[in-house]
């Protein structure tokens, strides 16, 4: 009983995202580029790195970066408390 | 149809992660499931951001004359690489602790709050 | 876990040292090629995981200990966030040090080039900070799981 709805849910999702899975816009073609055509215009010129990914990701949106950090450093913390003995 | 066949590869990925996420009761076949998902949410962001017939967005020796791909969404998906590998470990390190409390990885038989 | 047989530790014993340079060549190059902080970080951390592998996890602990790579990691991070706030002056995460005359401070030429290490600023400093903190935090997860692996055994053999 509960794997026939369970069956049914997952079909409907499914097909869902097939029907919009080919009404997308054609693959290569972005409509909306402004922000990446002045990123790689100027990424030479203000930062002086010859890697336009790398000065989004550590100089115009470092921010992010930082977060990101944050995120890794706070599950290795909390691995190493999930496994720590209590000594009787 | 056959021009979107990145997306279908996107949902085919994203629509095995959901099976096994419903149907199946090992403890360990769920954190497949959860990492299938994540990786094609990755997939799907970075095929966002192609134009037809550029090279990649590096001036070291680059071609010249050609146009390069859009580099925000290769940024964005560097994190969420590094967000999934934090969930992944995280969720096999319960999966260890559960099996150390209960003797068994089973769903239908750790329902029951041990003290 | 055991050990693997004789074949498998002679092969990680060549095949180590050049893993881990390199992950460094990939970390310090991120301006100029494909990579950085986060990629260098990775592979340098699966060394660590095949020394594991090889060699079982007693004799590995012996050999990297979980203190110094928590002091790495605090020092990655440590250092990543007084780079933030060292150019306060202007902005937060301010590029302090670009197209200036002193440390990694000459300008790039402008279209195709074949790429100086000396430009790019406080990006290679970042780039270094972030690898390290990566390595340390990716080998503490995968010596805290595998000693633990042991640990959660002993279930079954009662």
């Amino acid at each position: 009983m509960k794997k026939i709805i369970f069956g049914i849910a997952f079909i409907l999702f499914f097909s869902f995202m097939v029907i919009s899975a080919l009404n997308m816009r054609p693959f290569g073609e972005p409509v909306f580029s402004e922000m990446d055509d002045y990123f790689i215009g100027n990424a030479q010129v203000e930062t002086g790195a010859n890697n336009v990914v790398t000065s989004i990701v550590f100089d115009y949106r470092g921010f992010d970066t930082l977060g990101e950090a944050t995120v890794l450093f706070t599950a290795v913390v909390g691995i190493v408390a999930l496994f720590r003995r209590v000594s009787k | 149809m056959i021009d979107n066949f990145h997306f279908i590869v996107v949902i085919i990925f994203i629509g095995l992660g959901i099976y096994t996420l419903m149907f199946k009761k090992n403890l360990i076949k769920i954190a497949i499931g959860v990492c299938l998902i994540e990786n094609g949410a990755n997939l799907f962001l970075i095929t966002l951001g192609y134009k037809k017939g550029a090279v990649a967005p590096i001036y070291t020796y680059a071609p010249s004359g050609q146009s390069m791909v859009l580099p925000t969404p290769q940024a964005l998906t560097l994190t969420s690489i590094v967000i999934g590998i934090a969930t992944t470990a995280l969720i096999l390190s319960i999966a260890m602790m559960i099996y150390k409390h209960y003797g068994t990885l089973d769903t239908d038989q750790v329902r029951r709050l041990r003290g | 876990m055991k050990q693997m047989s004789k074949i498998v530790r002679t092969i990680t014993n060549l095949v180590y040292g050049f893993i881990i340079i390199f992950g460094f060549y990939v970390i310090v190059h991120g301006h100029l090629t494909p990579g950085g902080g986060f990629q260098g970080g990775a592979i340098a951390a699966s060394a660590f995981a095949l020394l594991l592998v090889s060699y079982g996890s007693l004799i590995t602990k012996k050999f990297l200990k979980k203190e110094f790579l928590s002091i790495t990691e605090n020092t990655g991070l440590t250092v990543f966030i007084v780079l933030a706030f060292l150019g306060l002056g202007i902005t937060f995460f301010y590029n302090f040090l670009a197209n200036t005359g002193g440390w990694f401070g000459n300008t790039a030429a402008i279209g195709p080039n074949s790429g100086d290490m000396n430009t790019g600023g406080v990006i290679p400093l970042m780039n270094i900070a972030v690898g390290l903190e990566v390595l340390s935090a990716l080998g503490v997860i995968v010596l805290v799981m595998a000693s633990g692996a042991e640990f959660t055994k002993k279930k079954e053999n009662s």
